[in-house]
């Protein structure tokens, strides 16, 4: 059944791809042309060169790096047909969004939510302009997947809050300017007692220290607040409204990790086409190990029945205007199906696929077991699986709490 | 679930009253204890082909709706719930043949009376036991066809099949040249090796050489649409079971072992949905449909294995009774998972069509 458009709408569309055509033509710079350098939560700081920031600056001001997000805080008010649009003919003329992190994934849309019109007109502009760089301050050493059981605490000073106590997992803390955080405010009740502020990461008593992963890397870091002082007007919402606020942060974090946006990106090189490279093949062009062949052949058939659920969630909730019953399910498949896709690319390629440095590796082998040893994480943070599993039973299933 | 248009949700939601309130499980019993070889009510059959549902994928110049396979989908999918014994997979799936591979002589002949339900068509493809329409024998001489099919669905009621021989479809009538002997299968259907000695053949003539691949791939997406309903009813079942039983002075739903391995089921019953779903809407977009049906059947297979599996142990022994449904769910399951594609077949199959 083909949607017969209204002429006006068509009309209107069709002059808003004019419109994105033109900017796309004048701002962005040939020589990006393929490349990514958009900002996200867990990359080293960015050196941009000028064109990068050319290009930077030209979609901040636009407010098109958050497409959807209103105009009068810096976004660029567009309706979703529009951000598709959008989307459509960046991707025609290969250019990247510059403007990400997670003040883009899960801050923003938070803050736009439960902040004063004061902490909205403050904050969410230079996140629009991809200045400023937000981290996460919700895990704690002994708060894992018990999160509520946090005891960073901020103490009543009159104007300000002193906060003292511990965060880990702060994805990118060490190059963050700023910091939304979870603390308690109120010791006598787990879930209530809890509040969510902001931090500046510069201020006095603030100290981070990365965490070097099993990966090499260290994208992820423990912050150490000793008698760090927060001003009152960082407070979002109410004292003790702090877990509803978190928890709403929460599935913005869960839709991105399991890649509901961008199912291309996903989709990654047939694994059967990469084993040709490194298997012998028989006549008939057919891999040679068959135990192998097989293997390859049932991931790619769940990693496909996978992507297609992803793009089921995504009509669904467009068709009925809400978050499908399905979405809770993505992060857990999604996780698995990717670090099963790790785990099978080292068996394809043997220990040729086990690099760790070195001129006898490809670049493309040595990010693959960076990648597989740091997607180990995935099924850990953002809610683990087993946490997932949770939610699944008892909100989707309606099966009654175990605790 | 996909978004319907508003003629599917109409479709669907008759299918589902139908089905709960005139075809729920306790008609198969009965289906089962009249211990016919044909396995299905004719009354039941000619209902529903008064609501259209025979014709549902046929052309409206030859008395169907031409709704599609996504249309005729959501229609199995409910009478899978509740394991309605019919021919209707089979008919659809034979009058799939006749659109895509007959002649106009033919389609006028046979596709009004299989859209009233006046007439019942099968297709007759597997000469052994493993499903490989590799391995054809069957032949047609002077157009006189011989050969043996093995273990052909519902081939008591059927007045028609759909037979591929080594060098195509051919339409063949019960009667002269054609004898059944019956084989009962776990799921109490109808099934049948059936002899064609010399019987009269016409060929389908017009489907190209991937003739018999779009039919089995028709066979496939709507088997896998049965399967979807079945192992979407044990899910609901099962749950609903696991809500009321009291163990240790508590629900079963209560203990996180339990609840965990629900969050796995459900997760698997997403994407099994998702694939057959993908699969019909492949057939009536007619792109991709080869790679869209081998997904299809292959993840129908694998979570409708592990759903009749769990259903069992999650039901524990009150599930081992004949009284009580979900072991009827466990005996179909298996016969339709080795039906047009077991899943290393396919999987050898969707290895081949992605050059690997």
């Amino acid at each position: 059944m083909a949607t017969q458009l209204e002429p006006a709408t068509q009309t209107d569309e069709d002059a808003f791809r004019a419109e994105v055509q033109q900017f796309l033509a004048d701002n962005f710079p040939d020589e990006l042309k393929g490349t990514n350098n958009a900002l996200s939560g867990v990359d080293g700081p960015t050196n941009e060169t000028p064109a990068q920031k050319k290009w930077r600056e030209a979609m901040g001001a636009r407010g098109w790096g958050t497409p959807t997000w209103p105009k009068e805080y810096g976004g660029g008010g567009l309706t979703k047909a529009q951000a598709k649009i959008l989307e459509q003919e960046m991707g025609k003329a290969g250019a990247y969004n510059p403007i990400g992190g997670m003040g883009v994934m899960m801050f923003g849309p938070t803050l736009l939510e439960y902040g004063s019109e004061e902490q909205k007109k403050e904050h969410i502009p230079p996140i629009t302009r991809g200045e400023i760089r937000w981290c996460q301050g919700y895990s704690e050493p002994n708060a894992g997947s018990d999160l509520a059981n946090l005891q960073t605490f901020a103490e009543d000073k009159g104007d300000h809050y002193l906060v003292n106590g511990q965060k880990t997992w702060t994805s990118g803390g060490q190059w963050a300017d700023k910091c939304f955080a979870i603390v308690r405010t109120d010791k006598s009740d787990k879930h209530k007692g809890i509040s969510f502020m902001l931090i500046d990461m510069d201020s006095p008593g603030v100290e981070v220290r990365p965490i070097t992963m099993i990966s090499g890397t260290s994208p992820f870091c423990e912050t150490f607040f000793t008698d760090v002082k927060v001003p009152k007007e960082n407070l979002v919402g109410e004292e003790g409204q702090g877990w509803t606020i978190g928890k709403r942060l929460l599935q913005h974090e869960r839709t991105n990790i399991s890649g509901g946006g961008s199912l291309a990106r996903l989709m990654g090189q047939s694994l059967g086409e990469i084993a040709k490279k490194y298997q012998p093949t028989g006549d008939d062009g057919e891999l040679a190990d068959a135990v192998l062949r097989d293997k390859i052949a049932d991931f790619e058939i769940r990693w496909n029945s996978f992507l297609l659920t992803a793009r089921r969630a995504v009509e669904e909730s467009k068709a009925q205007g809400g978050v499908s019953e399905i979405s809770s399910v993505l992060k857990k498949l999604g996780t698995k199906l990717s670090q099963e896709r790790s785990e099978l690319l080292i068996e394809i390629r043997g220990l040729q696929g086990l690099g760790w440095e070195g001129d006898g590796f490809r670049d493309s082998e040595l990010e693959a077991v960076r990648g597989w040893l740091f997607g180990k994480a995935t099924t850990i943070y953002g809610g683990s699986t087993e946490i997932q599993n949770n939610i699944i039973a008892k909100r989707v299933l309606g099966m009654l709490d175990h605790q | 679930m996909a978004v319907l248009n508003e003629e599917q949700e109409m479709l669907r939601d008759m299918a589902r009253e139908w089905a709960v309130n005139e075809s729920p499980v306790t008609e198969f019993r009965k289906v089962r204890a009249s211990g016919e070889p044909e396995a299905f009510n004719r009354d039941a059959y000619a209902t529903m082909a008064e609501m259209g549902w025979a014709g549902v994928i046929i052309p409206e110049e030859h008395g169907g709706s031409d709704f599609g396979f996504m249309s005729a989908g959501l229609v199995v999918e409910e009478l899978g719930k509740t394991l309605t014994a019919s021919p209707l997979v089979m008919n659809t799936v034979a009058a799939s043949a006749i659109v895509l591979g007959g002649s106009d002589e033919q389609k006028a002949n046979w596709l009004p009376k299989l859209a009233s339900g006046e007439a019942i068509a099968t297709i007759a493809v597997d000469e052994g036991a493993t499903h490989d329409p590799s391995k054809i024998e069957t032949s047609v001489s002077g157009g006189k066809l011989s050969g043996t099919k093995a273990f052909v669905h519902e081939a008591h009621g059927a007045d028609l099949f759909v037979v591929a021989a080594k060098d195509g479809l051919y339409l063949v009538e019960k009667g002269d040249g054609v004898s059944l002997a019956t084989r009962k299968l776990t799921d109490q259907r109808s099934h049948a090796d059936v002899t064609f000695d010399g019987a009269a053949a016409d060929k389908l003539a017009n489907g190209g050489d991937g003739l018999l691949d779009d039919v089995l791939d028709r066979a496939r997406v709507l088997t896998a649409a049965e399967m979807l309903g079945m192992a979407q009813q044990v899910f609901d079942d099962t749950l609903a079971y696991l809500k009321q039983r009291v163990q240790f002075n508590q629900v079963l739903a209560s203990f996180q072992a339990l609840q965990h391995r629900m969050a796995d089921l459900f997760a698997d019953l997403a994407q099994m949905r998702s694939a057959v779903e993908a699969g019909l809407q492949a057939v009536d977009g007619g792109f991709g449909v080869a790679r869209a049906a081998t997904i299809a059947k292959a993840e129908a297979n694998r979570v409708m294995h592990t759903m009749a599996n769990e259903g069992i142990q999650l039901h524990g022994g009150i599930g081992m009774t004949d009284e009580y449904d979900v072991g009827f769910y466990l005996k179909r399951a298996r016969v339709l998972e080795q039906s047009f594609g077991s899943s290393s077949y396919l999987k050898d199959r969707f290895a081949k069509l992605s050059s690997y």
